[in-house]
């Protein structure tokens, strides 16, 4: 019941954002989000092909793993996919360890992102952001307006009722479409399960190298890591809640080594998935002034 | 209530995710006038029901020390107040969606802003909401805002409504007020057609009657809030109702392939249903039901389907599949109920888009039957309606709407309006009928055409909209091109705007709606004169982009010449011929084009005619040349 009218929903939201686009595209980041989005997007277009391309902001700093889980999905959806790298911040070599998170997210995600949906001219963009992620999502509308520089004004959400979503957009602004805003973490990981939806294995647990840095367990993927004095690599057994650059991604310990487990676990823990993530808890409100400048 | 994990330990893995996976959904709204408790009380709702994780509680406690309300303790509604200005300024701005579960439901609160000036938002929430938490301060009553929210509870159809009477700690658990609360209550909506009203008095801040009973009043003897949500039937009987499937998209990946995708509004649909097409009324069968990627024996109400049928059958988005027995009415003019929810007034005569399942048309007001005053439900006059007015209006639309009422079916019985230009949702509408006059009044074919009057008078009819600001040369532009054009023969008319408000428009001022209805008037008056052969001019201020897009639409594709007078306002001003900049300097004169009413330059007009450093014959040559009329042989001279 539950299940079956939020996939409706979502499906809903897909064909009628696509309905109405000049240009659409969808958002693609590797993780279990954009797995059940991509999966969503097959079903509400099957027999055809998702009739749009998929868009990976590539900061050069992802798992080994995700770009392999990137390029079986690709194939196996028959689906167009883009991928784009802020050339400046390439040229530069900007990364985490060199010029701190705040800068290389700021650089290679939230620039990066606002060049290529300029550079494509992209008016429709899905996303997989959800409301129960965190306390200003929950109050972002499905078809959720930018204006000229991809500025999100919280004060000034267009009314959205029923299902009658208002798909107009004047010059220069673009859309962001959530179709799984009102999923929670427990519906996706439910969702995978029931539809065996392929997902990285880096979210079962695994033993895998780690340095144990500023209290969190950063996994080793390549020989970037600048090892300070002191800091020596372990083999744990570890998993990932949420997936993104590896150096900004922390790794809890966990014994969870198949799906089911790690359901079990999820709901055992007492902590949100984005705690993994180091940039939403810096000051109050954060994530909300990011979404202002344009974080997706 | 349980959190998902007491369920995990007791089950296995595969069966809690079944268990989770049919559990149904309750959506509820929280509203209520400002500072009553709502986020309180949901925060309380998700603090107990253990959906908090523990680093967000460390945020939230956190917070309350800089934001909060509640002293050394946790303020448990900035859970649910998320924005910046929300926390600084302690109120909700924009209704924000949370998820929580028991081992019966999975719930969805909305929770909605108290504020007047927020009510689209609260409205938004209503709009897909199973039942409606109304809160009221037990120290206040019934207060304006409480009233506003029920009434638009009540016109969006919510029929189950818990009236929570919250802060009862701060009236020391007094039966007697909260008995008078409820009886004020109960009189208040006693015409509003809800199916259950259940008042529980409670304390969101301390917890009671939320999930448990409270011992601090034993008087009370109906469930808590929690046990009221858990066990609610809620009569959504939308897979019982006849069978509507708006289509969004037609699926062509080849040529063997041909699906009809959408989402049901209601009824159910299963392989050799006979149905019929609207608004063409074509009929086919169902030849099989996709869902997903695979075929399904049946769908319901709610389901995301792709259709293939039996036939051929010429299907667009916008069309509508029904059940063959059971068809939705057409018509393109209705009866609504109408919330309005823009800063922006609206006006009558003016066009929005109207979208009603997944079509969408051009429509105007064409008459506000009445605005609704929010306390009593009185019923006022109104011209036009200014920001979360509630009125009764007839609607006109550009091409027939396939719909049922809104009291019969909510999925094709609801519209949103948008704005043309800013491409913003202005209003929120419910259809309760269609207007009688429209099916039964029918376009009568005329034999003698257009094109054959035009014939006789050799010329090609043609409407030339001038527009510009008071003053900028439209009038005596339009006037002498009028004497050239007619000292070549061809069959003309003027139509000034001062004359015409002289008569056919002496009726209305000046105030927006006005201004609107004014174009309107003038415009179909042209297309009569266009029709009838003739070469009109219209010389109007014609301030907004909306109305001269809404005219040029009712011409032809080459009919319609819009040119542009471009003077400068302090051209006009230096000129002001008639005193009218003078007195609208003053404030004698108010809503003057350019001084305190706006003027929207056209964007792409046929003709821009710059008039500084222009003489009024270069100006009409200008436009005669555009136009393609022959040159004069000699300068012009009227001859009576």
């Amino acid at each position: 019941m539950h299940m079956n009218s939020l996939e409706a929903e979502a499906i809903e939201i897909i064909r009628e954002a696509f309905s109405m686009a000049r240009n659409p595209v969808m958002m693609y980041s590797i993780g279990k989000d954009s797995s059940v989005m991509l999966h969503l997007a097959r079903k509400a277009f099957y027999p055809a092909p998702p009739p749009f391309p998929l868009l990976h902001i590539d900061t050069g700093w992802k798992f080994q793993a995700m770009y392999a889980h990137r390029a079986r999905m690709v194939e196996e959806a028959q689906v167009k996919l883009i991928t784009y790298t802020n050339p400046d911040g390439a040229a530069q070599n900007v990364g985490p360890f060199s010029h701190g998170s705040n800068y290389h997210t700021d650089i290679m995600k939230t620039q990066a992102l606002k060049q290529a949906l300029d550079f494509h001219k992209f008016d429709v963009v899905f996303g997989g952001a959800r409301r129960d992620e965190e306390e200003s999502r929950a109050k972002e509308r499905i078809f959720s307006f930018r204006s000229e520089g991809h500025r999100w004004d919280p004060k000034a959400q267009r009314p959205e009722l029923w299902n009658l979503y208002n798909t107009h957009m004047r010059a220069n602004e673009t859309i962001r479409v959530f179709p799984i805003s009102n999923w929670t973490e427990l519906d996706i990981w439910q969702y995978i399960y029931k539809e065996d939806i392929p997902i990285v294995p880096l979210y079962l647990a695994d033993l895998r190298p780690v340095v144990r840095r500023g209290g969190q367990w950063i996994m080793i993927d390549d020989n970037r890591f600048p090892f300070q004095p002191g800091e020596q690599v372990e083999n744990r057994k570890v998993r990932f809640r949420t997936l993104g650059c590896w150096p900004l991604t922390a790794a809890v310990e966990s014994e969870a080594d198949t799906l089911e487990a790690v359901i079990a676990e999820t709901f055992n823990a007492r902590s949100s998935e984005r705690q993994g993530r180091l940039i939403d808890s810096d000051t109050p409100g954060s994530m909300e002034k990011k979404k202002q400048e344009g974080y997706f | 209530m349980v959190r998902p994990t007491d369920e995990l330990a007791a089950h296995s893995i595969v069966s809690f995710l079944e268990s989770q996976g049919t559990k149904s959904t309750l959506r509820f709204i929280t509203c209520g006038s400002v500072d009553d408790g709502k986020s309180t009380l949901i925060g309380r709702l998700l603090f107990e029901s253990k959906a908090i994780f523990d680093d967000q509680l460390a945020s939230i406690e956190a917070d309350s020390r800089q934001y909060g309300t509640q002293g050394e303790k946790i303020d448990l509604a900035l859970l649910v107040d998320g924005l910046q200005a929300e926390r600084e300024q302690g109120i909700t701005i924009d209704v924000a969606y949370r998820f929580f579960a028991t081992n019966k439901r999975r719930f969805m609160v909305a929770d909605t802003p108290g504020h007047e000036q927020y009510t689209r938002n609260m409205a938004t929430g209503a709009s897909t909401a199973d039942v409606a938490v109304i809160l009221i301060d037990a120290r206040k009553g019934v207060l304006t805002q409480t009233r506003r929210h029920s009434r638009i509870v009540s016109m969006m159809g919510i029929r189950d409504i818990v009236l929570a009477i919250n802060k009862m700690d701060l009236i020391g658990f007094n039966q007697t007020e909260f008995d008078k609360i409820v009886a004020d209550f109960r009189a208040f909506v006693s015409d509003f057609e809800f199916s259950t009203v259940t008042a529980i008095p409670l304390s969101g801040l301390d917890g009671d009657n939320v999930l448990h009973r409270s011992a601090r009043m034993p008087w009370y003897d109906g469930p808590s809030l929690m046990d009221f949500l858990d066990t609610v039937q809620v009569s959504d009987d939308a897979v019982g109702r006849p069978f509507r499937l708006p289509i969004q998209w037609v699926n062509r990946p080849n040529l063997d392939f041909r699906g009809f995708c959408g989402r049901i509004a209601s009824g159910r649909v299963q392989p050799g249903d006979v149905i019929t097409v609207l608004p063409s009324g074509a009929q086919s069968r169902v030849k099989s039901v996709l869902s997903g990627f695979s075929d399904a024996e049946a769908a319901v109400a709610g389901d995301s389907v792709t259709l293939t049928l039996d036939d051929e059958v010429d299907i667009s988005r916008g069309d509508v599949i029904v059940a063959n027995a059971y068809r939705p009415e057409v018509a393109d003019q209705f009866e609504a109920r109408l919330l309005w929810m823009n800063e922006h007034p609206m006006a009558p005569g003016r066009q929005y888009f109207l979208k009603l399942g997944t079509r969408e048309v051009s429509a105007t007001i064409t008459e506000i039957k009445y605005r609704e005053d929010v306390n009593t439900g009185a019923r006022l006059a109104a011209k036009t309606l200014d920001l979360n007015a509630i009125a009764t209006v007839n609607l006109s639309t550009s091409a027939p709407l396939v719909f049922d009422t809104y009291r019969d079916d909510k999925g094709l019985g609801c519209f949103i309006l948008i704005d043309k230009l800013t491409c913003k949702t202005v209003g929120a509408g419910m259809i309760q009928f269609a207007l009688r006059r429209a099916r039964n009044i029918h376009w009568q074919e005329l034999e003698i055409s257009k094109e054959l009057r035009a014939e006789l008078k050799y010329q090609i009819p043609k409407c030339i909209w001038f527009t510009g600001l008071s003053g900028s040369g439209k009038s005596t532009i339009a006037n002498l091109l009028e004497k050239r054009l007619y000292a070549q023969g061809k069959h003309t008319y003027l139509l000034d705007g001062d004359n015409i408000r002289h008569g056919l428009n002496r009726d209305l001022g000046f105030i927006e709606a006005d201004r609107v209805e004014n174009i309107r008037r003038v415009a179909e008056v042209a297309k009569l004169m266009v029709d009838a052969g003739l070469i009109v001019l219209v010389s109007f201020i014609s301030p907004y982009r909306n109305e001269r897009q809404m005219a040029r639409e009712l011409f032809g594709p080459d009919e319609f010449v819009e040119v542009f007078v471009d003077t400068p306002i302090e051209e006009c001003e230096k000129r002001d011929v008639k005193g009218l900049y003078a007195k609208a300097r003053t404030g004698q004169l108010k809503n003057f084009t350019g001084i305190d009413s706006p003027y929207e330059a056209p964007a792409k007009p046929e003709i821009h005619l710059k008039t500084i450093g222009c003489s009024v014959n270069e100006c009409v040559e200008d436009i005669a040349h555009k136009l393609g009329v022959e040159p004069l042989s000699s300068p012009l001279v009227m001859y009576r």
